[in-house]
Formats: structure tokens, sequence, C-alpha cells
């Protein structure tokens, strides 16, 4: 056998083998997390090297307890969830009101400033968050705005806007000029044609904006713990559970049901809208 | 990635000879109205937002503020130097700096590195590439406090699997403290930075390998390369701008990282990162001065280090 030969069936093998161990190296601590939410706390003691659930142990009391509000004696993940929820959801919105005019102007019109416009928004995007923290923190105690979920959704505004108008500006370019001449010509206006002509064609695009805006809220830890760990009822899932974790009163299988709760939703719009969402993101990579 | 194909924007009309008169120019300058109408409201957020705070970082670093005496403070009090005198003679903050550095380069190689393999073995298609391409993804995007709160327990001498099975198949004597124990606690937080951040490079490296022309590696494979030739001498030069790129970028992102270090250790061991620090000062001690000063050290040397590389690598990539 020549070197070829002998290179192409061992990495054919070594291939598989690779593929093999990145599934389990990946998956691996999403299964742990699964089976230990579902494991009362005395078995984990007895047992911690299981990483199956042994027969008869299966319990759901876990959920129950992260779920119930405090005053029932639970962790109050319900209230957490809706905070997430309303955080996240009009973050999103807001960030596509803000940024489809934007996208649409940075692809298609000619204005001063326009190129500037792209190169800051990227300094931006690699600028450290630690830094802008600092007076955020100091204006929003002032304001009073420190404890609120409305500081919030501004700062991931900000945060998401620069990836956003990216995204959309790329899908916008690749959408025929000619269609919107002629809405133009049918005597449309401006507005007229971004939302007749260009929003229904850049929809999947749009959807993969969303997505990415309402992941980046939802998982978002660094402002939710500087602007609102004094304020335990408007905790978000993420901050809520970080601190939770960081005393030693609540079993870890509890919280593991709440580590389960906050990724639940990520991975199953993560699944849904895979091809979308990477495609929207590595859009022009390949051209170096 | 930035410049946009100049004819894609224009409309036709536009693209005929001039005629004298005024016509272009109005229409031209009702374009750049409506440009810059539109694109306010994203300016407007991302400078009140980012840019004014950014600037206030600085002139903070340079001010007296603690958060007790914040509303007497003005905007622009009296300037001074003794945040940055303070920021630096903080014991501590030499070691900080390079743990920063060693973080943020092991995290970067490692990362890369795992991505490149990765983007190697699924490249071409099998049954299940999707799946796997999929799995592989959900490191990254999975929300970090419920990662690393895992990574914590699964690490964990008493109830974590890994110190477990480390002593029932590895023969280890006593249950190893990772994420507590000087001599680990950083390399494990590096590890958890290539686990979970190898899927950004993958993503890029694999859009840019199934970019790479299949006649290249065909015409080398008639002349009797073999497989790993192939990579060295066909793919990696094709993949180095890509590599380059990402380098770049996660190297940034990780030396700006707060949540990941914060949430494994909150800066124990010798993890402290200079972000961590920054909070520590803002929080533990309410010295917002201090907290500025630190900050910017951070950005100072972020841009220091991205200046030198752009100074020795910018170049290059053009060639490439």
């Amino acid at each position: 056998m020549d070197r070829d030969r002998i290179e192409t069936v061992s990495l054919r093998w070594l291939r598989r083998l690779v593929i093999a161990a990145f599934l389990v190296v990946t998956l691996l601590p999403f299964w742990y997390m699964l089976v230990l939410s579902v494991r009362p706390i005395e078995r984990l003691l007895l047992d911690p090297g299981s990483l199956l659930v042994p027969f008869g142990e299966l319990t759901v009391a876990t959920y129950a307890e992260v779920l119930r509000s405090v005053e029932d004696g639970g962790q109050g993940f319900l209230a957490f969830i809706r905070n997430s929820g309303i955080v996240a959801l009009a973050a999103t919105a807001l960030t596509l009101v803000i940024a489809i005019p934007g996208a649409y102007a940075v692809s298609r019109l000619r204005f001063f400033g326009r190129r500037q416009v792209s190169a800051l928004f990227l300094a931006v995007y690699l600028f450290p968050s630690i830094v802008i923290a600092i007076p955020l923190f100091v204006v929003f105690t002032r304001a009073g705005l420190r404890g609120s979920l409305v500081g919030l959704v501004l700062v991931y505004i900000s945060q998401t806007l620069p990836v956003s108008v990216y995204m959309l500006k790329n899908y916008f370019e690749t959408i025929p000029v000619s269609l919107e001449e002629s809405a133009a010509i049918d005597g449309a206006g401006r507005l007229g044609i971004i939302r007749r002509v260009s929003l229904p064609l850049a929809a999947p695009s749009v959807m993969a904006v969303a997505l990415y805006d309402f992941m980046i809220a939802w998982n978002e830890f660094l402002f939710a713990l500087l602007f609102l760990v004094d304020r335990p009822n408007r905790w978000t899932v993420s901050l809520g559970l970080s601190l939770l974790a960081d005393g030693v009163e609540v079993p870890k299988t509890v919280l593991m049901a709440g580590s389960v709760i906050l990724t639940l939703p990520i991975v199953i719009l993560f699944f849904a809208s895979e091809r979308l969402l990477t495609e929207g993101l590595t859009s022009g990579a390949e051209k170096g | 990635m930035t410049t946009t194909t100049p004819e894609a924007g224009r409309s036709p009309t536009r693209e005929r000879p001039r005629r004298p008169g005024r016509r272009p120019l109005t229409l031209r300058r009702r374009e750049s109205r409506a440009g810059l109408a539109l694109v306010t409201p994203t300016l407007l957020v991302v400078v009140a937002v980012i840019g004014i705070p950014i600037v206030w970082t600085v002139v903070l670093a340079f001010q007296r503020v603690r958060l007790a005496t914040l509303r007497r403070t003005g905007l622009f009090g009296e300037l001074t130097l003794d945040n940055v005198d303070r920021v630096l003679h903080t014991p501590g903050f030499a070691e900080t700096l390079w743990t920063t550095v060693v973080y943020s380069a092991g995290g970067t190689v490692g990362s890369i590195l795992v991505g490149l393999v990765a983007a190697l073995v699924v490249r071409r298609p099998f049954p299940g590439r999707t799946v796997v391409r999929a799995s592989m993804l959900l490191p990254y995007v999975a929300p970090v406090v419920a990662m690393t709160f895992v990574w914590q327990v699964m690490l964990d001498p008493q109830i974590g699997f890994v110190n477990d099975w480390g002593r029932r198949f590895l023969g280890w004597d006593a249950p190893v403290p990772f994420l507590s124990q000087e001599s680990t606690a950083l390399w494990t937080v590096i590890a958890f930075e290539a686990w979970r951040y190898f899927p950004f490079a993958f993503l890029f490296l694999l859009a840019r390998l199934q970019a790479v022309p299949a006649e290249l590696e065909e015409a080398a494979r008639v002349d009797g390369a073999t497989p790993t030739q192939r990579f060295r001498h066909i793919l990696l030069p094709q993949l180095m701008p890509v590599i380059a790129l990402i380098g770049v970028l996660r190297f940034i992102m990780t030396f700006n990282k707060f949540d990941d270090v914060y949430l494994l250790t909150g800066g124990s061991a010798g993890t402290e990162v200079v972000s961590v620090r920054v909070y520590q000062f803002l929080t533990a001690r309410t010295d917002i001065g201090a907290a500025a000063a630190q900050a910017v050290v951070l950005a100072v040397v972020l841009i220091v280090f991205v200046a030198i590389y752009l100074r020795f690598f910018g170049g290059r990539r053009e060639e490439a």
C-alpha cells in the first residue's frame, strides 16, 4: 500500500472517531444537565457518577420547586421567566423597528457618512462592554432606571443593533433593485417601498435577526447583574440562576431544573432556525 | 465585507449620461436626505447608549467619584490622576493583566484549533450531517449562565461525575477541585473557553472550506498529493486569511470577557481578569473612579495589541 492509500483509509476511520468524540463532548454537558434535573439530591450524593437516571429515581419535584413562587416555598422561576420574556421580546421588537430602516439606508441609499457607519458598528461591537457598563451604572442610578426593566431593554437594543443592521444590510443587498424601481414607478414612496417590497422579500432574514436578538437578550448576564441585583422580583432567569447557584441553600438538582428551563427555549429556537441563523451570520465570510 | 457593490444600490436612471440641469442633483439630494433620516434612529441609540458612555468612562477615570458621593459630583468635576495611580499600584494589577493575556491567547488558540478540526471532519456530506453540525453549535448559543453552572457541577469534587469517574477509572487518589486550586483553575477556564467558542471558528472555517474550488484539490490529487499534503499545501493556505481574522476577533472578544470567568470562579484561584477586577472596583469597593480607570487600562491595552497585530499581519493578509 502506498502512502496515499494508508492515509485515505486511516483518515476515514479517524474522521468517524473524531465526529463521535465531538458529539459526546458538545452534548454531554446538556445531557448531564437534563439527567441531574430529574434526580433527587440524596440519590445524586450517593452515586455522583451515574449519567443515566437509575430506574425508579425519576422525579419532577425539582421542576415544581424551582417554578413555584417564593411565598409557596419555591424559587420563583415563573416570575423570572416572565421578566426575561418581557425584556427579550421588547428588545427584539424595538431593535427590529430601528434596525430595518437603518439597514435599508446603509444598503441602498447614498448619503454622507454611509461608509463610516459600518466601520463605527464594528468598533462598537468589539468594544469591551464593561467600559460601557460603568457610566450606564452611574446614569441609571441617578435617573432611577436601575432596577427597572426599561433600562435593561435600552441596553440590549444597543448591544444587538450593530449585528442586526449588518445581517439585514447583507440581505437587502441581494434584493434586485429593479423590483423597488417598479414600485417607485407605480408611485410608492420610500417607506412604502420598504414596507411593501423589501420587507416581505427579506422576511426570512428578518426572522433570523429577530431570533438572534431574542437569544442575546435572553442569555445576557452582565447588565442584568449590574442593574437588577437588588430587586429579586425583577430578576431575569439568567440572573436568578446565577445568584441562587452562589448560595448553598438550594439543592443543585433543583437549580439544574432551573438551567434546563433557561436553556430549553434557546435550544428549541435554535434547532428550528439553525439554517437561517448560520447563513445570516456567515454570509460574505466565504469571500474571506 | 463592509463595502457594498457599487452598482447594486444605484438605479439605472442615474447611469445615463448627465444632462445639464438640476434634476439629477435633487434626486441625489433626496436620496441622501432619506438615507440620513432612516439611519438616524440607529445612530442615536448607538451614540447615546455606547458612544457617550465610552467618552464618559474616560472622564470618570480622571475624577474622584464614589457611589456614595455620586449625587454631589458634577459631570465635569476636578480632574485628577489619583485613580490611575491607585489602579496601577493596587496589589495584583500586573498579575491580572498577565492572566488576561494568557486567558485570551489560550482561549483563542484553543477555540480555533478545535474549530478547525470540527470543520475538517464535517466538511463532506455524510448521513446525519445537518444534526451533527447543529449540535456542534449548541455550546455557543446556549445561555452562558447555564453552561458555567453545568461545568461547575460536573467538575465539583463531591457531586460531579468527572471526579467520580477519575477516581473509579483513572485511579486519582483524591478529588481534584478544578476550579478552586491555583494549578488548574486558569487552565480549566481556558478549556471552557475553547469548548464554548469553537463553534464560532467552526462556522466561519466551514463556510470558507466549502468555497475552496474542488478543481484545486482534484488537481493536487492527480499530481499524487496525499490527504495530509493536500491539507498542508492546498487547504491551509486558503484558510489562513480567515484564521487570521477569527484570531483577532476571538482575541478581542475573550480579552473583554466578563461573564465566563466571573461565573466559573468569581475571579479566585489566579483567574482574575481585568474586566472582573473592574466589576470588583465598581461594586465591592463602590469606587467608580478606580473602576473607570481600570476599564480604560483594559481598552488601551486592547487597542495597543490590535494595533501591533495590524502592523505586523495587516499587510500580509492582503498578499494571501
